[in-house]
């Protein structure tokens, strides 16, 4: 209760929030773009992790965070070249062929972490990215500090999130996006290259994971550890659905689930005497519940998981 | 005659995507500064060809061969099973607590009672994705990965509060009572006989799938749920108890890591058992008869992996990394069917072309004289 009343905690509270918030985020809006274009993003779990290990060996190798940004976008875009060529072209079950990329993502960085990290991957400390405090916004009383004394990554994702959102709804690329998505044949009667669409979505959407993924690496823990991503990409998937296949949806129901993350840590803190996993499982309790409830209610994309093949029947 | 070896070549995909995957693997292992050559004879030998090693493939094999299972079985009926590692979790805490906290039975039937319990544990943590698959339409892989993380909480929870050891260093429970383990099936090693219930329901749902109505409704569910409807199958039924089966079975993989290998419930137990089925059942072709070889291919891998990290000093990830191809190459290798028809045009282009061939050869030859 006496988080609300002290200003100093609530902001610390809101803060916190909203760092768990953004991996998920850049991941949700990431996913929402494949998925608008009819592909499965099962994968955004693995791109996450993809992104956190390119941005540590960029990070490692240039000395610098934007060698690890460069390196992040590059490794989660080969994951998505990846999902593209199996789950597009190949016309794979795009389940099966996230499933597959989450695994090798899984392994191979793991490997190649210790191979290039060697012994000192977990005591190491990489250079990232600092908040940078905007004049005048930043001094407004408890949200200003939370908003706007923030990272560069974080600056990028409020502008990512709207951008996006024009992107999907503003530009005749989205509304390409938005009719391969539900109708395929269509789009493609109108004259629209479907496969192109469709790989151009899906490398993006695994880009913005890696973007996650990069943040998790460059601005919170400034090290690499196996298996990171903790299963934010798959908790990003409950958030976009949530958010009802929307940018703009997708991010509230990704602050939601970033908000009892930060609940979770502050019981935690509140109650040491109790085995601390009881809480590490409220987000995913609160992502299946979210689920559960809102079951029936939204609508996915109408041609999500089939393959396109120009004039089969 | 070609006709059926190019189909032979066809039904042996998932052996290239190994080959191709261990290919690529060499890469890997020379990258980090190992011959290849070397390290896959370690690794190999060591899995098969070593008393010790063989005993420890084996005591891999009993979970990822049951966790195989739990994939192959719904994923019949068109249904991800992503949760199973939740489930193995799920059937360990189970188990465990009805061999610690089960007032004085006979063992006789006690052991029953905990293998039950650890099936039932398992079951429900597959039974509520189902049910929330076939009642209200929601995504199963999501419902299942998410539930994978509140199993290993509730483990980790459990293991470290309410049912921790006194005094313990880490989260682990009280030893359970030395009746109740199973017991060993080679002399002076850990392997038990978990494998020989994971081989014995392996043959019982090929032989399920195979030979029985339930199989049969299980398949057609899953290659179209509109005729399984028509043909008066009960679908949401066929989902309910497919996943209830395979949690059982991921259930009973987690009771034997209990009660046979470990004989206390630890926090983190499994190390990806879970997702290693992912792979098994993939690399069997969904084929339940085959999932023991490919469970024992991939728990060979993983067992050796340890003794070619002793030997060669490379890190053992590198099998993980493999492992990670291996599925990768599976999957790609599931868009290449055999084609039959297609095939027989393309060889009886071939044959009417090489008797053209031949006859102009012929004629030329004669032409010429």
């Amino acid at each position: 209760m006496e988080l609300l009343f002290d200003p100093a905690q609530l902001s610390d509270f809101l803060g916190t929030t909203l760092r768990l918030s953004i991996p998920i985020i850049f991941a949700a809006v990431g996913g929402v773009i494949s998925e608008r274009s009819g592909v499965f993003n099962i994968s955004l779990e693995g791109c996450i992790l993809g992104g956190a290990f390119g941005a540590a060996v960029g990070a490692f190798l240039f000395g610098s965070p934007f060698g690890g940004l460069a390196l992040a976008l590059l490794c989660a875009g080969l994951a998505g070249v990846t999902l593209a060529v199996l789950g597009v072209s190949l016309g794979i079950n795009q389940i099966v062929a996230g499933i597959a990329i989450n695994i090798l993502m899984l392994g191979l960085t793991a490997f190649l972490a210790r191979l290039i990290f060697g012994g000192e991957a977990t005591t190491m400390t990489l250079p990232g990215f600092y908040p940078i405090a905007i004049p005048g916004l930043s001094a407004i009383p408890v949200v200003g500090s939370v908003l706007f004394n923030q990272d560069l990554l974080v600056y990028l994702m409020y502008l990512m999130v709207p951008a996006v959102w024009w992107v999907m709804y503003r530009t005749p690329w989205g509304l390409n996006v938005r009719a391969i998505g539900d109708y395929p044949r269509a789009a493609d009667t109108a004259g629209v290259n479907v496969q192109a669409v469709r790989y151009c979505a899906v490398i993006a959407s695994c880009m913005m994971a890696g973007l996650g993924g990069a943040y998790i690496v460059l601005s919170q823990v400034f090290v690499f550890t196996e298996h990171m991503s903790a299963g934010k990409g798959f908790i990003a998937l409950a958030a976009l659905i949530l958010g009802r296949w929307n940018p703009i949806g997708a991010l509230l129901a990704a602050l939601l689930f970033g908000f009892f993350d930060a609940l979770q840590l502050r019981l935690q803190f509140n109650s040491p005497e109790v085995p601390y996993q009881i809480f590490s499982m409220l987000p995913y309790l609160v992502s299946i519940l979210a689920l559960v409830l809102l079951a029936g209610k939204v609508r996915p994309p109408a041609a999500i998981g089939t393959k396109f093949e120009r004039g089969a029947k | 005659m070609m006709l059926k070896g190019i189909e032979l070549f066809y039904l042996l995909r998932p052996v290239w995507a190994v080959l191709l995957a261990l290919v690529l693997g060499s890469a890997l292992i020379a990258l980090g500064g190992v011959n290849p050559l070397a390290a896959y004879k370690e690794l190999f030998g060591g899995a098969f060809f070593d008393y010790y090693g063989f005993a420890n493939t084996l005591v891999k094999m009993s979970p990822i061969l049951l966790a195989g299972l739990a994939v192959v079985i719904p994923l019949r009926a068109g249904l991800f099973n992503i949760g199973a590692e939740g489930q193995i979790y799920m059937g360990g805490l189970l188990a465990a607590m009805a061999a610690l906290y089960l007032p004085e039975i006979p063992a006789a039937i006690h052991i029953p009672v905990v293998i039950i319990a650890g099936a039932i544990g398992g079951g429900l943590w597959g039974f509520i994705p189902g049910y929330l698959k076939a009642y209200h339409g929601i995504n199963e892989v999501i419902v299942t990965i998410l539930m994978n993380y509140v199993g290993i909480n509730l483990v980790s929870y459990f293991a470290g509060g309410p049912m921790m050891q006194e005094g313990a260093p880490y989260p682990y429970s009280e030893e359970i009572a030395e009746y109740l383990w199973l017991p060993w099936i080679m002399g002076g090693t850990d392997a038990h006989a978990g494998i020989l219930f994971g081989l014995g329901l392996a043959l019982i749902a090929w032989l399920t799938i195979r030979f029985t109505t339930v199989g049969f409704a299980l398949d057609t569910v899953g290659k179209n749920q509109t005729a399984g409807r028509y043909a008066g199958i009960n679908v949401k039924r066929q989902i309910l108890v497919s996943m209830f089966v395979a949690g059982a079975f991921a259930g009973l993989a987690g009771t034997f890591e209990v009660i046979g290998l470990k004989f206390r419930l630890y926090h983190l137990f499994s190390p990806g058992y879970g997702y290693d089925g992912i792979v098994v059942a993939f690399l069997a072709g969904l084929n339940p008869i085959l999932v023991p070889l490919s469970a024992f291919f991939l728990s060979g891998l993983k067992a050796g992996a340890h003794i070619m990290q002793r030997a060669t000093g490379l890190e053992s990830t590198v099998i993980d990394a493999i492992q990670g191809l291996v599925i990768i190459f599976v999957a790609a290798s599931l868009a290449f069917r055999f084609n039959q028809s297609q095939w027989k045009r393309i060889l009886d282009r071939r044959k009417s072309m090489e008797r053209q061939l031949a006859e102009q050869n012929a004629g030329a030859k004669s032409g010429s004289d």
